[in-house]
């Protein structure tokens, strides 16, 4: 198949493109939740992500905080950004950075105001941004503008064998053609981390990720009451015939093809390497991996499943395959693209990547995903540790 | 081409993995090994579902479980040819 050198996105201020054209409500805060919602719900055009954290973090893991709240509002998929906090510090500080992109933003406090009258004012200027937003027009943009994230969940074996390999044929397709990649899910590399660490391109990224997989699996030692068998793999992963973490691991690791990445990123940061495949530290849980990756940049995200995850995001478009035919028939709605004929052997590898990348760039143009379609919008923040 | 019942990912591993929706106790299987375009053949002694494993050959207590060419885990009670393999008889070598 002859690969589209083009999709139509929306141009950013900064050089970037959106497959989205989102403009966000964003919360500094738990308590300014009530308030970003209240005017999500007041001015059509606009989404509020209200979260649990913000208050009384520190350190690592307040620095964590800022970079998921910036890089959300950074993302090319958003066009313009409204932020709430309860105080004036922590809300400048996010816009001050979002800013740099050059596109609309602006920020308010609760304290000394209250909820009603910030609602007002905030209102006044959601509106503004929402009729501004809804006369961009998509316009054509090179694939390379294309930030794919992935992420695979629910996974069986039919993960391993079809759908985690038909996202590296297309990681394999696409690299060369100049698209940012990006992968994480640490804890489920564990059996495979050897395997994986030998795909680093240069000896600084395998040092590096040698370093980030024993600093989490060392955590994860720490903390584990038990063996960890009742969570990695989960209960599903075990119905859909997965036996142990490394079986998982290997599975998972199907996704990055032949690729090999470039620079390994903290939860959050933004590549700044040019082009290719990156790893970057999250947890394995979907929405909080998915989070993470939106706010680093990425565009667009591709999540294999055996069992049926149902995950989505609020600015990221979602898109589900699976080469399970179960899932496939009892969970229709769920699956945008169906490579289950990989097992029947009706469908090869290639095939199968080139129907990926139509449906990845279909989306790309603005087709909904059944995630959009369904109103997931999960947007979790990972805390690293108790507040003070 | 068609009927494949299980596919194995590498020449070297010792399991295959269900690709039907279930397979049947004393069932003739027709295998497919990716890696090499090869096929094989084996006799079911467990009902098997989708997606899960079944033994190649003969394994014993100790014996490390191959997929994907790579070490999976360990064999913890012995497993004969044909049967089932899972959490029952198999574990991680990690945590």
């Amino acid at each position: 198949m002859e690969i589209p050198k083009s999709f139509l996105g929306y141009k950013r201020e900064n050089g970037r493109a959106g497959t989205r054209n989102h403009v966000i409500i964003l919360p500094v805060d738990d308590i300014s939740n009530a308030c970003a919602e209240a005017v999500a719900n007041n001015i059509k055009g606009t989404i509020a992500l209200p979260h649990s954290y913000g208050r009384l973090q520190f350190g690592a893991d307040l620095e964590l905080h800022f970079r998921t709240m910036i890089g959300t509002g950074k993302n090319p998929n958003v066009a313009a950004v409204i932020v709430i906090g309860i105080e004036p510090k922590w809300t400048k500080r996010i816009v001050d950075a979002i800013a740099t992109t050059g596109k609309p933003v602006e920020g308010f406090s609760i304290e000394g105001v209250g909820d009603i009258d910030t609602i007002a004012k905030v209102s006044k200027k959601a509106q503004e941004f929402s009729m501004w937003a809804s006369e961009k027009q998509r316009e054509e943009c090179p694939i390379s503008d294309l930030w794919i994230s992935v992420k695979c969940g629910e996974s069986d074996t039919t993960s391993g064998l079809a759908s985690n390999p038909t996202v590296g044929n297309l990681m394999d397709k696409l690299e060369p053609l100049g698209v940012h990649l990006c992968f994480g899910e640490t804890s489920e590399l564990t059996g495979a981390e050897t395997v994986c660490e030998k795909r680093g391109k240069t000896p600084e990224a395998q040092a590096k990720f040698k370093k980030t997989w024993n600093d989490y699996n060392d955590f994860i030692l720490r903390e584990a009451t038990d063996d960890l068998s009742e969570s990695q793999p989960t209960a599903g992963n075990i119905a859909g015939g997965l036996t142990t973490i490394e079986e998982k691991a290997f599975g998972n690791f199907q996704k990055i093809g032949g690729c090999k990445f470039i620079d390994v990123l903290e939860p959050a940061e933004e590549p700044t390497k040019g082009a290719g495949l990156y790893f970057m530290d999250t947890s394995s849980a979907a929405a909080e991996c998915v989070t993470l990756q939106a706010a680093g940049g990425f565009n667009i995200h591709l999540f294999p499943t055996g069992q049926g995850n149902i995950i989505g995001n609020p600015i990221e478009p979602v898109i589900k395959l699976t080469a399970n035919p179960l899932t496939a028939k009892t969970m229709s709605e769920h699956i945008d693209v169906d490579v289950s004929k990989i097992l029947s052997r009706e469908m090869n590898l290639s095939q199968a990547g080139d129907e990926l990348i139509k449906s990845t760039l279909r989306v790309a143009n603005g087709r909904l995903t059944c995630a959009e379609a369904l109103g997931h919008k999960e947007f979790v923040m990972t805390k690293l540790y108790r507040s003070a | 081409m068609s009927n494949t019942d299980i596919i194995i990912h590498d020449e070297k591993d010792n399991v295959g993995v269900v690709v039907i929706e279930k397979i049947t106790p004393n069932q003739d299987c027709n295998c497919w090994i990716m890696e090499n375009d090869k096929s094989v053949s084996i006799q079911s002694k467990d009902e098997i579902p989708l997606g899960h494993k079944i033994a190649m050959i003969d394994l014993n207590e100790g014996d490390t479980i191959l997929k994907y060419g790579h070490d999976i885990g360990k064999v913890v009670k012995n497993i004969k040819k044909g049967e089932h393999v899972h959490v029952h008889n198999v574990k991680t070598k990690k945590w």
